[in-house]
């Protein structure tokens, strides 16, 4: 495979993979339970949801360690193994991948405010982030993808910590815009981007969110801010509402198709989704966007 | 109202917490009496920033550093009336956590820091909280509302399982049960007995305020 910077630079539209979280649900991840912890007894489980996007048309995967920085390690107990966590987790991605996909590994947010408003100080977020970074490279991801960022700053650690890491890995980075379209810390989509922008991360965008339609006007406005960097779009299938005792996630594959359709027309060359979308939903969006 | 107060009020609103320990100093020098700063300054501008929140003008950051400032100013006022043997007005007490299985923090605390802002007495019990723990420091605190959060579609149930262990423990006519977070409504609100559901912190303090009758 070409490398995905290339891939991106010939214009073609990425499709990437969508939720993990949810549905290793399905599979037997306890309530509760960390997965990044829970990956290192059960493999199997987490490749086959890999496996299942991939075969579902996606052409990006992330690794499952959304969790995998030490802040959020401590709590299963794991703080001391960010290394080993994270490298087993991007390993089982790769051997789901089986070359038939880019693997992106995947770095959320440590869970804490930084300083003043937290304890951690902006050094020990980039130290944090890089460690789980170099893991993540050294595993051979293709890129490091930073996602689910509210703070500017602690975005600004994130790619400062994968930027220590080795010249030249990509690094694609998204925040999470659900608070009047801007995110819950009040960044807004174009000071996300102009702060992305001026860091020179390869690919920037939006994901999770609340609803599709604020995700969407989010995206929009960073690919007016850098019309040149090639923006991401990984949503929620819509917002989760209860029938009875189950939350149902209200967008169907065939609206998510939809929107990334939409997506791509204003400028997005990553598409997937985030929270509750399912290998389904990304089959769909494969279906629309590949056309 | 006194230079000083309308100054105190804006250093909350713009979450100052140097300026509003000061401007506490200065009111209880021009012999202000610290209920009429916390009535006059305080909870106005707690209320503004509230709004604020809730139309899109403030966010997280703005909330955390104008609940600082209260704080700051509350230093100040609190052993003042604890000499005068005067008591700030606690509207009720509350028990707030995170609900067992889930550790989404950041929201959960937000309430719990305004409600403690707009004058309840708050117990966080932080995150990750079983159910016989919200019952035992209920029957420790007699609280009279109880707040539970849950951030995941998975651990929604359990806050279900605590509105039954409150029921069990013979507690839930002495408490209203509020409950908050990402995939809840106030149809998983009435689904699992619980009294209301807020969606956002600045909701919270209204509903909370509504159920107790304040």
């Amino acid at each position: 495979m070409e490398d995905i910077l290339s891939r991106l630079k010939s214009g073609s539209v990425i499709v990437a993979d969508g939720a993990m979280g949810t549905m290793l649900q399905e599979v037997g991840l306890p309530t509760g339970a960390s997965p990044e912890g829970w990956l290192m007894e059960n493999p199997d489980p987490v490749r086959g949801v890999h496996r299942a996007y991939v075969e579902a048309g996606a052409d990006l995967i992330l690794t499952c360690t959304f969790g995998g920085t030490r802040a959020r390690l401590e709590r299963p107990g794991l703080a001391d193994h960010v290394a080993e966590v994270n490298q087993r987790a991007a390993e089982i991605a790769r051997e789901a991948a089986a070359g038939d996909a880019y693997v992106a590994g995947d770095i959320g947010p440590m869970g804490e405010f930084l300083a003043p408003m937290g304890k951690i100080t902006y050094e020990q977020a980039v130290e944090m982030f890089a460690e789980q970074a170099a893991a993540l490279a050294a595993a051979g991801v293709d890129v490091l993808y930073i996602e689910t960022m509210s703070d500017l700053n602690e975005a600004r650690a994130a790619v400062a910590g994968a930027q220590q890491v080795e010249a030249g890995i990509p690094i694609f980075a998204t925040f999470s815009f659900d608070s009047h379209g801007r995110t819950n810390m009040g960044v807004s989509p174009e000071q996300a981007a102009e702060a992305l922008l001026a860091l020179g991360v390869d690919a920037f965008g939006a994901n999770c969110g609340a609803t599709l339609e604020m995700t969407e006007e989010a995206a929009a406005k960073m690919h007016e801010a850098a019309p040149h960097v090639p923006i991401i779009v990984k949503p929620n299938a819509g917002r989760p509402h209860m029938v009875g005792r189950e939350a149902v996630y209200d967008a169907t594959p065939e609206d998510m198709a939809k929107y990334a359709c939409s997506f791509v027309a204003l400028g997005a060359r990553i598409v997937g989704g985030c929270c509750g979308s399912t290998p389904a939903h990304i089959a769909a969006i494969a279906a629309a966007v590949k056309d | 109202m006194s230079g000083t107060l309308e100054q105190l009020r804006e250093a909350v609103i713009v979450g100052e917490p140097d300026q509003a320990r000061g401007l506490a100093v200065q009111a209880l020098e021009a012999d202000i009496e610290p209920l009429t700063a916390i009535d006059e300054a305080l909870n106005p501008g707690m209320q503004v920033v509230g709004d604020r929140y809730e139309s899109g003008q403030y966010f997280i950051p703005d909330l955390m550093m104008a609940a600082e400032a209260m704080k700051a100013a509350m230093a100040v006022f609190g052993p003042a009336l604890v000499a005068r043997q005067e008591q700030r007005h606690v509207l009720g007490t509350v028990v707030i956590g995170t609900v067992e299985g889930d550790i989404h923090e950041i929201g959960k605390s937000l309430v719990a820091t305004m409600l403690g802002a707009s004058g309840f007495e708050v117990y966080d019990l932080g995150v990750d909280v079983p159910a016989a723990e919200f019952v035992k420091r209920v029957q420790e605190t007699s609280a009279n509302i109880v707040g539970l959060s849950a951030l995941l579609t998975t651990t929604m149930r359990n806050q279900e399982a605590v509105v039954e262990a409150l029921e069990e423990a013979g507690l839930r006519t002495q408490v209203k049960v509020v409950i908050g977070g990402a995939p809840a409504g106030p149809e998983w609100a009435e689904t699992i007995g619980a009294d209301a559901y807020a969606e956002n912190a600045n909701e919270a303090v209204d509903v909370v305020k509504q159920l107790v009758g304040v």
